[in-house]
């Protein structure tokens, strides 16, 4: 296969690479960017751990070839902190408990991000429909819901 | 021991790294020269090998190799099975238990669909699977069995025909006369329940990385397995290498639940590759291979019947119990010895037969997961007693106050083994008062004051209870070592497996309280052989109670170590030396106190003169837990259904808990919300389904639904604390305990909103569809 050289912005770093059209962004991000923090849960759109940020909106690296992002803004899980400082709303799932095995934490982290980017004051269901793209086998959602409520008020106390 | 961390709710120490996505899951293994497994697995039930030929493929761009059984047949050996029957248990029961050879690559009959038939290793993941299709099988299809109660029956298609039968596990068993007291009841209820295939369905999939070293003959491999310990040993026999030249690491891992507790073809079959190929080899299952391939769960009918006096003391209990185990008996006794120890639950029921087959078919082989058999009898048990409420005319929560095992008949025997051969005793708990408990966090009484005017206005609401006793933290031990180095710093490992429940911090609470240093000087490994060398593995709710003794234990050794030490360093009596926040130092006198540091430095030979002791600040404990302990908990469904379409939305769920000692609250809560998260899913949503067939039906996450945050309302949880006199720290297990009652507590809450319609739900998952047929049956 014919491979092509893209650039993608990634955590506002940009990068330069060379891939096959068959490689979804999920691959390139993880083994030609060797940013491992993006899981891939499912390979087919359904769990959403492999959520990440473009253009500020959320969407499934499992479901993206890479070559169709060229020039494209993205943010994954490891663009969150500032440098040793967490973000909020990693401040806040730390805080309140909201993950166990943390397979699913990138993805629901920055769909958590794009919520309330978008709306900062979110009530419990419009967090809980938010997150219901999100798979996450280990919490039962109890505290991720929690956590998302407690960095809205961080992100708005701040 | 000072209880400074112990029992305090402290923020997970492993948390930083998985918020920075920078956790090391297997598949973030990486290593030079890498190449990369894929699978060809049978589309069919069943079906015997013709012939394969891999010729096209071998010749496919960047294929190393391809293996068929043939290919590796000096390295062949038949997969571990788990579950002996311990003596204590054969001298009590009469099992009958059939094994079958299961090979890692299959020999000349596939017998579930994903079975496999060859493996291909390539420079990249995506050629090696590229040339799995081009692998050319001459497949016979074979008449398949895929439903259990039928392939039991005489004339099925046999799954293992030497057998001359379907039934790899049978027995019947019996406590009292339950005919006799059946007789005397002046109600008898009989009802046939169903509890589907569900399954652990961790979110990361399962994955090895195998390198092997020519240079001094090891293997090293990374799997995600929570037991690390048993595919060591599985490799010892495949390998023919002694277990230190095996080295086993758990990295991170994305959940377990029982899943990852099996033993599995790949856990060989990449090693072997490895091995035979001289190059480091990594394979990744996606999702279709999981949920084809990866082991299965639940499943089982039960016929119950139940007597009862017209006051509602249940007097006697029969029940006739099928087990749909897949094609492969992997794991023996196991879940149908689980099943029958956990009927009665918190029952005062001193009269039980059963009669017990557990029955292979053509579908994927079992394992327990999460509960292993607890949700499934307890659904057939709860739902039988509400069922027996519902004809008495008696409220549910009035006929369990009435039959509940009050704290004083504690300890409880049955007069039967538990399943590791031990005595079956509750040790301790208060089950009625978990009952009031859950009832008064869910507003029960309010509830049914209520409930006449909801439905009056066309609200069908219901509330549903269910109660369960388990037997957690299964022996015989766990392995720990705890050891110190030069600074003081503590390293901790066990061949306990984390996979989510925050080992690196309850451990490390441990470990720093019996230590007497500051929790961040701790640092506790899970799951690599070389650092412990033998380890059992986290499953059966048992890391907390096994593995948190034995590190409690070694740090105690350790510590003996260091007072000794400190007072020569000191010129005290050992008696006087205290250890604190980590210092030691003479009692009174905290001018005396020096730096753990400085007393294992002081410890080490000079040129001048020998040590104060010798540094030896290391030790190793494997704590035996006598049997298991009896954890137990209440739970309150409340649900909504809405008559037009069966849709039951789930309006409040509560827990009372017992779990003993708990070491970290948040993490113990965290565990309750997922446990009941699975079984919400087992209850509403999900289903392993296969054709009449054997065909899978529910291939993808599209299919087989796990609950999503829409789906769950909040968890509300009430926590007791009655210790455990089993083990030094008081704990009793929890992982598993949240997703043993939800199926039979909601199932309880569908009936009892549709109860002016007669419905009785038989069978989960209570979808919209067969709450529908359930609505209509009832009008029929």
């Amino acid at each position: 296969m014919t491979s092509r050289t893209i650039r993608l912005d990634v955590n506002g770093v940009s990068r330069s690479v060379t891939v096959e059209p068959r490689r979804t962004l999920a691959d390139v991000l993880r083994e030609e960017l060797a940013l491992t923090g993006t899981h891939v849960g499912c390979e087919h759109g359904v769990c959403g751990a492999c959520t990440v940020l473009w253009n500020g909106e959320p969407v499934r690296a499992c479901l993206l070839f890479a070559i169709q992002l060229d020039g494209a803004s993205l943010t994954t899980v490891e663009g969150l902190a500032d440098g040793e400082r967490l973000h909020p709303i990693q401040e806040a799932f730390w805080a309140t408990h909201g993950l166990q095995c943390g397979f699913c934490t990138p993805g629901l982290l920055l769909t958590a991000k794009a919520l309330l980017d978008e709306n900062p004051n979110p009530d419990e269901t419009e967090i809980r429909e938010a997150i219901s793209g999100n798979l996450c086998r280990c919490t039962g959602y109890h505290f991720i819901v929690q956590a998302i409520r407690a960095a809205s008020r961080l992100r708005t106390s701040t | 021991m000072g209880a400074k961390y112990f029992g305090a709710a402290v923020r997970r120490r492993e948390d930083p790294r998985f918020l920075r996505g920078e956790g090391r899951f297997v598949d973030d293994v990486t290593l030079p020269g890498l190449l990369h497994a894929a699978f060809l697995r049978s589309p069919h039930a069943h079906a015997r090998v013709r012939s394969i030929d891999a010729t096209r493929a071998r010749g496919m761009p960047g294929v190393v190799a391809v293996f068929a059984h043939a290919d590796l047949g000096r390295w062949m050996k038949p997969l571990p099975v788990f579950g002996a029957t311990p003596p204590g248990l054969a001298a009590a029961v009469r099992f009958d238990v059939r094994h079958a050879a299961q090979w890692a690559l299959c020999k000349d009959v596939a017998r579930h669909v994903g079975e496999i038939a060859a493996m291909v290793v390539a420079d990249s993941r995506a050629r090696a699977e590229d040339a799995a299709e081009a692998i050319d099988v001459a497949w016979e299809p074979l008449p398949a069995v895929a439903d259990m109660v039928a392939a039991s029956e005489p004339g099925a298609a046999l799954v293992h025909p030497e057998w001359s039968t379907n039934v790899a596990v049978g027995f019947t068993h019996g406590i009292g006369d339950a005919e006799r007291a059946l007789a005397g009841a002046d109600v008898v209820l009989e009802e046939t329940f169903r509890i589907q295939r569900y399954v652990g369905m961790p979110l990361e999939t399962r994955g090895v990385v195998a390198l092997w070293d020519r240079r001094d003959g090891t293997l090293t491999t990374w799997n995600s397995t929570q037991v690390s310990h048993f595919v060591q040993q599985g490799l010892v026999g495949a390998l023919e290498l002694p277990p230190h030249k095996i080295r086993v690491i758990a990295p991170d891992l994305g959940g377990g639940f029982g899943t990852k507790a099996s033993g599995y073809p790949e856990d060989v079959l990449v090693p072997l590759a490895a091995r035979v190929l001289n190059r480091p080899v990594k394979w990744i299952e996606d999702r279709r291979e999981h949920m084809m391939a990866a082991a299965h769960a639940r499943h089982q009918t039960h016929t119950i019947r139940l007597g009862a006096r017209r006051d509602g003391t249940i007097l006697g209990l029969a029940d006739r119990i099928f087990l749909d185990l897949g094609a492969y008996n992997v794991w023996g006794i196991v879940l149908p010895y689980n099943t029958v120890a956990h009927l009665i639950g918190p029952y005062r029921i001193r009269d039980m037969k059963v009669d017990v087959k557990g029955v292979v078919t053509n579908k994927t082989p079992n394992a327990p997961y999460r509960g292993a058999g607890r949700p499934e009898t307890v659904f057939a048990m709860d739902r039988a007693v509400d069922c027996l409420a519902r004809r008495l005319g008696i409220d549910p929560a009035e006929i369990r106050r009435k039959n509940y095992i009050r704290p004083d008949e504690l300890p409880w025997d049955f007069g039967m083994p538990y399943r590791d051969g031990n005595p079956l005793v509750y040790d301790s708990g208060d089950f009625p008062a978990a009952l009031e408990a859950a009832l008064d966090a869910a507003g029960y009484d309010a509830f049914r004051r209520e409930q006449p005017t909801l439905r009056a206005r066309g609200v069908w609401r219901g509330i549903g209870i269910s109660g369960y006793v388990e037997g957690t933290a299964i022996g015989p031990f766990e392995g720990a070592h705890v050891k110190l180095d030069l600074t003081g710093r503590v390293q901790v490992a066990t061949g306990a497996v984390n996979s989510g429940q925050g080992h690196e911090t309850a451990f490390a609470q441990v470990a720093a309280d019996t230590l007497g240093v500051p929790l961040d000087w701790v640092t506790v490994t899970g799951g690599d052989t070389a650092a412990v060398p033998f380890g059992v593995g986290t499953f059966a709710s048992r890391s907390g109670v096994t593995a948190g003794n034995s590190i409690a234990d070694a740090a105690r050794e350790v510590r003996g170590k260091l007072v000794a030490a400190a007072a020569t360093l000191l010129e005290a009596a050992p008696d006087d030396v205290e250890i604190d926040d980590g210092k030691a130092f003479v009692r009174g006198a905290p001018g005396s106190a020096v730096d753990l540091g400085k007393v294992v430095q002081a410890s080490i030979p000079t040129f001048a003169k020998p040590g104060v002791a010798p540094p030896d600040f290391e030790a190793s404990a494997y704590h035996h837990v006598p049997t298991v302990t009896y954890a137990s908990a209440v739970h309150v469904a409340q649900v909504e259904v809405d008559r037009g379409t069966g849709y039951v939305r789930l309006l409040r769920y509560v827990v009372a808990h017992d779990c003993g000692k708990v070491i970290n609250p948040t993490i113990v809560e965290g565990q309750v919300h997922g446990g009941v998260a699975q079984g919400v899913g087992g209850a509403l949503f999900e289903e392993m389904a296969y054709d009449s067939e054997g065909q899978l039906l529910t291939g993808t996450l599209m299919d087989y639904l796990v609950p999503s945050a829409t789906d769950l309302p909040p968890i509300d949880t009430v926590h007791l604390e009655y210790p455990s006199p089993r083990n030094p720290l008081g704990m009793k297990g929890l992982g598993e305990g949240g997703a043993i009652s939800p199926p039979a507590a909601i199932a309880n809450a569908i009936d009892d909103a549709l109860s002016p319609l007669g419905v009785r739900i038989t069978e989960t998952p209570a979808s919209p569809a067969r709450v529908l047929a359930s609505i209509e049956t009832a009008r029929a």
